[in-house]
């Protein structure tokens, strides 16, 4: 496989990947008032992040059900408002120890 | 007056990076994944690490990779990169809402390198305006994680037990979750929008024709759809949602 051609795809992906994050922070400056693209600008971070996280963490957890106890311990602390910190560290430590003692 | 907005900065950064913990430490163990893919695909150790480097991003760079390893046009690089990151473009978008108006182009030029799905989700969680050092300190602990996980996957491989990665991944989506949930206590609206995300997430997901779309291009058809119809439904006055 060529050295040079490998350093281009790299170029290329590293490129557009980044016209796709700057484009929209440098052109939009100003403050958006119409109502229906506020409330969808608002609301995309929520669905994103839902999306994203179901069913991958599930799907992606060593078994479904060290996956399934990982996410409700994570919902659950969440609830009680422990800290983004806290939350992913015992929601990843709960995993492990399903898998070590339980699987 | 110059030392308090120093002392500001310093503080969004310090309090960012904080932040940033569990991203790097999420990111380490996905970019782990992905710097033994990247050496298996045929890419030196050094061509892993600068991709991971000036790409941060884990959908994109595993799509990418079957790209590279199977030769094909950059035409094709380059749209699938479009698409399957096209989510950070709305991410963008919500972003500069949340950036005071007054923020100056090098502040915009700089961030953009840091958004992605974790730094998007922890920066528009804050309440207020958004400081750029919010961001850059989140990034400055995110990178190291994402470019040291791949370097250390693609360098040596299997060191790690596969539990301890696989566990680790789990991080990623508490923060998620952790980010998420408390919008839903606050507001009733964010909570129909939650459920309704992962009621079609999970659809386009098993459901035949909607399950052959990528990972990354369900997401934003996702997005578009859910977020499209609450915004529809329920749309937002100027003072809202600050």
């Amino acid at each position: 496989m060529e050295g040079h051609s490998i350093w281009l795809y790299i170029a290329v992906m590293a490129g557009v990947t980044y016209a796709i994050r700057v484009l929209p922070l440098v052109l939009l400056r100003k403050e958006i008032k119409q109502a229906h693209i506020r409330a969808f600008l608002y609301y995309v971070p929520y669905v994103t992040l839902t999306a994203m996280t179901i069913p991958a963490a599930i799907t992606d957890a060593p078994t479904v059900w060290s996956g399934c106890v990982g996410v409700t311990v994570a919902i659950l602390l969440a609830l009680r408002g422990v800290s983004l910190v806290l939350v992913a560290a015992i929601a990843s430590l709960s995993v492990w120890l399903i898998e070590c003692f339980v699987a | 007056m110059m030392k308090t907005s120093f002392l500001r900065k310093l503080s969004y950064l310090a309090r960012g990076m904080y932040a940033g913990i569990p991203i790097g430490l999420g990111y380490f163990a996905v970019s782990f994944a992905f710097g033994i893919k990247a050496r298996a695909a045929g890419l030196s150790a050094t061509q892993a690490f600068v991709l991971s480097g000036s790409n941060l991003t884990s959908a994109g760079q595993f799509a990418g990779l079957a790209v590279i390893q199977g030769m094909g046009a950059l035409a094709t690089l380059a749209l699938t990169q479009l698409i399957i990151n096209l989510r950070y473009c709305l991410m963008s978008c919500a972003l500069s809402q949340k950036l005071s108006p007054e923020t100056p182009f090098f502040h915009r030029f700089l961030m953009a390198c840091g958004v992605t799905d974790e730094i998007f989700g922890v920066s528009v969680s804050v309440k207020g305006a958004l400081s750029p050092y919010y961001l850059y300190g989140q990034t400055m602990v995110a990178w190291p994680g994402w470019v040291l996980g791949t370097l250390t996957g693609a360098l040596a491989g299997d060191i790690l037990p596969s539990s301890i990665t696989s566990a680790l991944g789990m991080a990623l989506y508490g923060m998620f979750i952790a980010i998420v949930i408390p919008a839903v206590r606050e507001e009733r609206k964010v909570l129909f929008v939650v459920i309704a995300a992962a009621i079609t997430s999970l659809c386009f997901t098993y459901l035949s024709p909607f399950s052959s779309l990528s990972p990354g291009l369900r997401i934003v058809v996702v997005t578009f759809l859910v977020a499209g119809a609450a915004a529809i439904l329920s749309p937002m006055r100027s003072e809202e949602g600050k």
